[in-house]
């Protein structure tokens, strides 16, 4: 096959599974959505030495999802929304009070979360094979493909909000990020910005699970932030370079995993991966 | 009614004491030096005006509506972490902060204050250079431009001229003067440039475990506490 017939070939397939599928429209709605969201957030987060807290956030996502299948609930972000987002802030807005080192506090949480949840499931089966479902939540299912109009409102709606919320207190996102300590001597109120930092990112995981699974979120968070932490030197250009290339990863990612018939959230990775290894080479081309 | 008052104020960090008996006011209008010296506990007390830290016990109560706000501060150090992607000019304009409120954006008014103290310290052509690849003197200036983008009515520095050359020292010092003497702000300064300090300040707070002196510096130069100090550090001219 030549390279020519191939492209064609790729070029129909894909336009095939838009014109005929609405999931496959869904999916790339929510996966460029929720991508944006998490990279935007991701940047405070890398720099407040937070990368980890995707990981530990999405695992107590993990369990609270457990819990409400367990529970049979017909909405389980009911109940996940709210466990998540309390311990959001239990993990950033305690900060500096904290007597256990924040990195440590995260992963305790994580894996007794996970472990946890994992337990739930056995214990209590909802379906023959459990397994099959941990792997699911665990990796990203094909549930981005179920979607369902209600879920693809509902996303794009919690994504409206945290980008209108990131636009509008970037300027204080920055500060608080930068130097709370002086933000908060010269009267702004860090506190009440870490909480709603923390609310926003809880948000954005229990989106993401949906999207790559509570394994891989932390990827969606702190790779497109790096990335750009390597080339751009200022917080607005890191900003809009980690927004950008998240979408182009992300949209990249899905059209790949239609073609090759991949896992989604595995592939989302890999090419945010492969990303961040073009641009540590551009950083280094542009230091010497 | 003074700006600040400090009522038998106890300093320390979790139930350590650091400093104690701490009883004084600062007015309007005045430029305080606060000399001490090595962890006498002068970090800790501009930490504790600032409400960063709180006291073991006393109070400090402010004055003629001091609002939060309205001081702008210099801190001992700052912990940047080494890959921060941050300009000088966004550092700069960060301290305008303190004046937007709700409002999203900074407005010309702001931007042009940034700009203005950025052209005050020498820094305009760094404006656009992210802040980890200065130099020390050259961060130490652009978070002066922005303690003093967030000045209202009250300036604090801690230990100012740390890391700056003679030059940028000597510009410093008549800045902080004129921004005292004809905008009225009023400064607290610590400072271990104890020539200086007897040079420009109104008042000293000489700081050992206890204040060992409170008052006026002509009080001071006179005092025993400062002729010993003065004899040490070479405050003599
Ligand atoms: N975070 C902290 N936790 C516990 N003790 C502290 C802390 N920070 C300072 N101290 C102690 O408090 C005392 C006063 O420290 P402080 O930083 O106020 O000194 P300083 O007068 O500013 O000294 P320097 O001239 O070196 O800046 C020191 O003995 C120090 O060991
Ligand atoms: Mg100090």
């Amino acid at each position: 096959m030549g390279v020519i017939e191939w492209v064609s070939w790729v070029f129909n397939k894909l336009s095939d599974y838009f014109t005929k599928f609405q999931f496959v429209r869904y999916a790339m709605i929510v996966g460029i959505l929720i991508a944006l969201c998490s990279s935007l957030l991701g940047v405070t987060l890398v720099l407040k030495r937070f990368s980890y807290i995707g990981d530990g956030l999405s695992h107590v996502a993990f369990g609270a999802v457990a819990i409400a299948t367990v529970c049979n609930l017909s909405n389980n972000m009911l109940i996940v929304i709210p466990i998540t987002v309390i311990s959001a802030i239990l993990l950033l807005y305690t900060g500096s009070r904290r007597k256990i080192k924040g990195d440590a506090s995260i992963a305790m949480i994580s894996v007794a979360s996970l472990s946890f949840g994992y337990l739930l499931m056995n214990v209590f089966p909802t379906s023959t094979n459990i397994s099959a479902d941990v792997c699911m939540t665990l990796f990203g299912s094909t549930s981005i493909l179920t979607l369902t109009a209600t879920e693809v409102w509902l996303c794009v709606g919690m994504s409206v909000l945290v980008i209108a919320v990131f636009v509008l207190f970037y300027h204080k996102i920055f500060a608080v990020t930068f130097d709370e300590g002086f933000a908060t001597a010269t009267g702004l109120r860090s506190s009440m910005y870490n909480l709603m930092i923390a609310v926003v990112i809880a948000i954005i995981i229990v989106l993401a699970m949906n999207l790559v699974g509570s394994l891989l979120i932390s990827a969606l968070v702190i790779f497109p932030a790096l990335s750009a932490m390597r080339v751009f030197k200022s917080f607005k250009a890191v900003i809009i370079c980690s927004a950008v290339l998240a979408v182009f990863c992300s949209a990249l990612g899905m059209l790949i995993s239609i073609v090759a018939g991949t896992p989604v959230g595995a592939t989302i990775v890999v090419v945010d991966v492969a990303a961040f290894g073009v641009f540590s080479l551009v950083g280094l081309i542009k230091k010497n | 009614m003074a700006l600040l008052t400090c009522r038998d104020l106890v300093l320390g960090y979790e139930g350590k004491k650091v400093v104690e008996e701490l009883n004084f006011s600062v007015n309007a209008g005045d430029y305080l030096c606060i000399v001490g010296e090595n962890g006498s506990g002068k970090t800790t007390l501009m930490k504790t005006i600032l409400k960063l830290h709180a006291p073991i016990s006393g109070r400090i109560e402010t004055g003629e509506g001091l609002k939060q706000n309205e001081i702008g501060y210099l801190p001992q150090q700052t912990m940047v972490q080494k890959d921060f992607p941050a300009s000088v000019n966004e550092i700069v304009l960060s301290g305008c902060l303190n004046r937007c409120g709700f409002r999203p954006f900074y407005n010309r008014e702001e931007k042009q204050a940034a700009k203005k103290n950025m052209e005050r310290l020498g820094i305009t052509d760094l404006a656009g250079r992210c802040y980890r690849e200065l130099s020390g003197g050259q961060q130490q200036r652009v978070l002066l431009a922005r303690a003093l983008c967030a000045t209202g009515k009250l300036l604090l520095l801690d230990e100012p001229v740390a890391g700056l050359d003679p030059k940028a020292m000597a510009d410093l010092y008549h800045l902080i003067e004129n921004l005292n003497s004809f905008d009225g702000i009023t400064v607290i300064m610590i400072s271990h440039d104890i020539a200086a300090a007897v040079k420009y300040a109104s008042h000293i707070l000489h700081l050992s475990f206890k204040p060992l002196f409170f008052g006026r510096k002509s009080d001071y130069i006179h005092s025993e506490t400062g002729k010993l100090f003065r004899e040490v550090y070479g405050g003599e001219r």
